[in-house]
């Protein structure tokens, strides 16, 4: 599970222009990261087992972890590195089988795609770090059977099924179950789950600079946006409400 | 030394996507741009297909061809590219950002020990040296990456980067065939296959009122609802809002749901992460309300109004009902 900026900060770039300014920043967990750990309890429910929750990041990342402990986790690996945005995604999936390899986990669970670096990568560089067959883009789990079965999305409206022999890794999209809240209980039965940190791998290093970020800037807009009521919302609704009548005619 | 641009099509029930297309264009682009030749891979059972690459003005076009490609599995294929790869030695391999692709290409660069540089708009080159734009922050900031190391550079390229149509044709390389071995194909696919026919269909829809995640919670819904109501219009949502099951999911629009252009779009909370746009971007009129002026929703609206929805949809609902008399 990654932690990433909170969808509705207001971003501002770092004097280097080479990333975002974290230092103010509130966070929280992955979109689709949230759906993973929500699968993997419901399958724990199930079928029994343990369910390990791993996150790459500074000592910040700790409230993610927590909090998927809080929601029924078992236990955490923590691998305490600062330097995430720089590592690419190679890299990052490195550290992290490196992380959870002497676990053997029969099902590996990631998110389909971080809200930040956005690359859709690491599940899958990690698949094959570890030697599993992947599924990715995954609405539904069927684990009843000797084999795992799972639903995938498709492009524009369509599905597929695909069934694998286990151990495998899954990357979860968003939506696949309705995610509980961490109960009182929870929190309080948290306390007493352990969280192991760890090193990063010293094999894993930054990623040989195969993709540097050089320069990062607030995309050149392409249309000409009529910007209405200049702060004023309501002043706004107005003028829009005669522009769509008189100007694009559209009512 | 390694040399040129591979370019890998993707095909769908034996004709090219429309998406590979614009990778073809984006890499003849690339290979114009650095003096390099351009090789286009197709795999799948047979060479037939790849017959279909005549008419482009492609420097090779290599069929890779075994029967396990008969079907899309991220075994077989990352097998089979690996091959074609280290067989054709180039420097960039370019694809489409499609589910496909990203279900097995960053499997195929591991077996390079790097990642793909994903989902890029574009890619300048200057001086012999390239720099690709990623999206990043869900369409909110651009990066510039470069890529040092060794040789192949794996890039993918968001959907409309490049124009489909832009892709030279003249030219006429013959096809030529390489068998391979792939290794055990360890996932068993299904047919595809879509889902009872959806009850609402807004692809005939002239008006569209969409939320998002900005409506805060189901209780709002009623107010884009009303919106709806004066302008007889359908409502719609972004992802996020049908998975919370706050509206059903046959009015999702993006690339996962619905692809509609009604006259006029009007989008409500909705950020504009590419995954929506894909679906509503050829809309006519589209109109954004959102309280960030960031927002990359504002890049393609006619109209937009930096404030709080829940202070303008009530103003815009009453100026409307007014005007319709
Ligand atoms: C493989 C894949 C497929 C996907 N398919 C789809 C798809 O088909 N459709 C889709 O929509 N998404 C899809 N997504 C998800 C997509 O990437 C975005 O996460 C999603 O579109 C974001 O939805 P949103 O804009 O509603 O939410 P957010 O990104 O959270 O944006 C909410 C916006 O509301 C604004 N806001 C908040 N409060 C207010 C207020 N009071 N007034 C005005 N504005 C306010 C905020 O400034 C923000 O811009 C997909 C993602 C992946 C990886
Ligand atoms: N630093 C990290 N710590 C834990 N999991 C991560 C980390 N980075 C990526 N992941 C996982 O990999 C998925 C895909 O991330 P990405 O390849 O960056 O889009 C995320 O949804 C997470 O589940």
């Amino acid at each position: 599970m990654k932690q990433v900026a909170n969808k509705d900060a207001i971003l501002r770039i770092n004097k280097e222009a080479t990333w975002i300014e974290e230092g103010d920043l509130s966070h929280e967990v992955n979109e689709s990261d949230g759906y993973a750990l929500e699968e993997s309890l419901r399958l724990k429910e199930k079928h029994g087992g343990e369910v390990v929750v791993c996150s790459l990041g500074p000592q910040r990342v700790k409230s993610v972890i927590k909090d998927a402990l809080a929601r029924g986790a078992d236990r955490a690996i923590h691998v305490v590195a600062d330097n995430v945005k720089d590592l690419g995604p190679f890299s990052a999936a490195q550290i992290l089988a490196e992380a959870i390899r002497g676990e053997q986990p029969d099902l590996v669970m990631t998110g389909l795609q971080s809200d930040d670096a956005g690359y859709g990568q690491t599940g899958v560089i990690l698949a094959e770090l570890l030697g599993l067959p992947h599924a990715t883009i995954v609405i539904e789990v069927d684990a009843s059977g000797d084999a795992l079965r799972v639903k995938r999305e498709l492009e524009s409206g369509w599905y597929q099924w695909y069934a694998m022999p286990l151990p495998a890794l899954l990357t979860i999209q968003s939506g696949i179950s309705q995610i509980r809240y961490a109960t009182l209980k929870g929190i309080m039965a948290a306390k007493k789950k352990e969280i192991r940190e760890v090193s990063p791998a010293a094999e894993a290093g930054p990623s040989g600079g195969h993709q540097r970020v050089t320069k990062v800037y607030f995309p050149h807009k392409t249309k000409q946006t009529q910007f209405l009521g200049d702060g004023d919302a309501k002043a706004g609704a107005s003028q829009l409400a005669e522009k769509l009548r008189n100007e694009a005619r559209v009512i | 030394m390694a040399n040129g641009i591979l370019v890998f099509l993707e095909h769908r029930d034996g004709v090219f996507t429309k998406v590979s297309l614009e990778a073809v264009a984006a890499g003849q682009q690339l290979g114009a741009s650095l003096g390099q030749p351009v090789t286009a891979v197709v795999l799948s059972a047979d060479a037939t297909l790849a017959q279909g690459l005549a008419d482009f003005k492609i420097d090779r076009v290599v069929s890779v061809e075994s029967p396990k490609l008969a079907e899309y599995t991220p075994d077989g294929y990352a097998d089979a590219m690996e091959q074609a790869v280290r067989a054709l030695d180039p420097q960039f391999v370019v694809m489409a950002h499609t589910y496909l692709v990203r279900d097995y290409s960053p499997k195929l660069a591991a077996r390079f020990q790097k990642g793909v540089i994903s989902d890029c708009v574009r890619a300048a080159v200057d001086n012999g040296s390239v720099t690709f734009t990623r999206r990043i922050f869900l369409g909110k900031l651009d990066a510039d990456v470069v890529s040092g190391g060794e040789p192949p550079v794996f890039a993918t390229f968001q959907s409309g980067a490049y124009r489909a149509e832009g892709a030279e044709r003249g030219g006429g390389a013959a096809v030529e065939s390489m068998p391979v071995e792939l290794g055990e194909v360890r996932m068993k696919p299904e047919p595809p296959f879509q889902e009872v026919k959806a009850a609402v269909d807004l692809s005939k829809a002239e008006v569209i009122i969409a939320v998002g995640r900005g409506i805060k919670g189901q209780e709002h819904i009623a107010l884009a609802q009303g919106l709806a109501d004066v302008l007889g219009g359908d409502l719609a949502a972004s992802r996020p809002i049908c998975d919370a099951n706050w509206l059903p999911i046959d009015r999702q629009i993006g690339s996962s749901g619905q692809t509609v252009a009604p006259k006029l779009y009007i989008a409500l909370g909705i950020s504009g992460a590419i995954q929506h746009l894909v679906g509503m971007k050829n809309s006519g009129t589209i109109v954004a309300v959102n309280k960030d002026p960031e927002a990359p929703i504002f890049d393609i609206a006619d109209y937009g109004i930096v404030g709080d929805l829940f202070e303008v949809v009530p103003v815009l609902t009453e100026e409307l009902k007014k005007l319709k008399g």
